[in-house]
């Protein structure tokens, strides 16, 4: 007994040490997996009162960015409204039926990165303003990515910038799907993978959200086609699509509420379960 | 002794609040931040408690986490430096260097300037490293870790010269 106590005692810093490294590499490993840790993360009410504090700082030194998005989407919205006899925008907004303005959320992001492989925003509305998790995250331009952790009052959204993300998207022309993720790269690029090569495609055509995805509606923008590879081995493409939001700055996002959500993946269970 | 463990906390709050609200938001080229918040561990006293050293380091790391969503990969950094910290000395000062009285936060000279450069690295490449958490971006981290340890060191120095008892 006594040599046990005389061990621990000399040991005493290798045991601290050990037994601390074992609980971040747990945490750190828990942060790789998909079913992430819900403890570390900066939906809590520490971190995020002190990000809303930063971000009220900066929100004055992007004014001006911020106001000519407004501005354009303004005028984006006029135009729909005062062409309605046209073939084209119509179509658009018949597709994007699944919104209506009382299932969005509008919320602020108050914490942004984007420098690391994984890569989450932080929003400054939770629980109570009825965000829950698996949302979609948009804002006027395309796509920003899907609520992951959320807590009373604020919420994190993992990122279309992080190495986990997986969204089904389209090809706005032809229908032709595939699965967007990112390489970690460059902020202003993502990649589709999987597009089949029957896919008629050029550089510059439009990416779009596809039907598929229980979290998006369909059409909701993503970006256009930069770069086209071909793959020998397989019959499909990898896309260069370069993204029409700079996720370098982002200030008003909507939350998506999706109704039907729940119906789909309870449709979906079942007929595995059979 | 008490003014010390005083002058520790103190520094322990205000670096991980530079940290959080200004060197956090650094993007330098997009992709290299630097983070002096390491500071604490690099100049707590020579002589002082190891355990409260490696305990204060894992607290340090975790917080940064919570601030960053990066799992444990700050803490894991900061515990892995603050354990291998009596070596560095060893290694930048000789072996006797707990009878010397050395103050760290002074001018720099080749031995100080090479114990800061290598817990910097030691910190950043277990950082960057649990971050990537695949070999195959080995190359990705290498480069990171080389550029945002010339980024760290940089602030750190600056802000050591700042801090600087103006006893001369």
């Amino acid at each position: 007994m006594q040599q046990i106590f005389n061990f621990i005692l000399k040991n005493s810093n290798k045991i601290l040490f050990l037994l601390l490294l074992g609980t971040s590499l747990t945490l750190t490993i828990q942060s790789h997996s998909f079913h992430r840790s819900k403890i570390i993360s900066s939906a809590n009410f520490l971190s995020g009162g002190v990000y809303e504090k930063v971000n009220n700082l900066n929100e004055y030194l992007n004014l001006k960015t911020q106001n000519d998005e407004l501005a354009l989407e303004n005028a984006k919205l006029k135009s729909i409204l005062f062409n309605k006899k046209d073939t084209a925008t119509a179509k658009a907004l018949d597709s994007l039926k699944g919104v209506k303005l009382d299932d969005i959320i509008v919320s602020k992001v108050i914490h942004n990165s984007y420098n690391v492989y994984e890569n989450y925003l932080t929003l400054n509305s939770g629980e109570r303003d009825g965000v829950k998790p698996d949302m979609g995250v948009i804002n006027s331009l395309g796509i920003v990515g899907i609520i992951e952790n959320t807590s009373t009052n604020y919420s994190t959204v993992i990122s279309i910038l992080n190495k986990r993300t997986q969204i089904n998207a389209k090809i706005k022309k032809s229908d032709h799907f595939g699965s967007l993720n990112w390489n970690g790269k460059s902020t202003g690029f993502v990649q589709l993978t999987d597009l089949p090569r029957l896919a008629l495609i050029k550089i510059g055509d439009t990416i779009v959200t596809g039907g598929q995805s229980v979290i998006f509606p369909e059409n909701i923008n993503i970006g256009t086609i930069a770069k086209i590879y071909r793959d020998t081995q397989t019959n499909f493409y990898t896309l260069d699509i370069k993204l029409f939001n700079d996720m370098t700055n982002l200030g008003h996002v909507y939350i998506l509420k999706s109704k039907n959500r729940q119906e789909v993946i309870n449709l979906e269970k079942r007929e595995k379960d059979e | 002794m008490n003014s010390t463990l005083l002058v520790n906390i103190f520094r322990f709050v205000l670096l991980l609040a530079l940290q959080i609200i200004i060197f956090n938001n650094m993007n330098f080229l997009g992709y290299i931040s630097p983070f002096p918040y390491i500071l604490f561990i690099i100049l707590y006293p020579v002589n002082g408690n190891k355990s409260a050293l490696i305990a204060s380091s894992f607290l340090l790391g975790i917080i940064m986490d919570l601030f960053s969503n990066s799992g444990g990969t700050h803490a894991t950094a900061c515990l892995v430096l603050a354990y291998f910290r009596p070596s560095i000395f060893k290694f930048a000062f000789g072996l006797s260097y707990e009878y010397q009285t050395i103050k760290l936060n002074d001018v720099i000279t080749p031995q100080r300037f090479s114990f800061i450069l290598l817990s910097v690295v030691i910190h950043h490449f277990t950082l960057f490293l649990l971050e990537a958490f695949q070999l195959t971006y080995i190359l990705d981290t290498l480069i990171t870790t080389l550029l945002s340890t010339v980024f760290t060191i940089i602030i750190c120095i600056i802000i050591i010269y700042l801090i600087k008892p103006n006893k001369r």
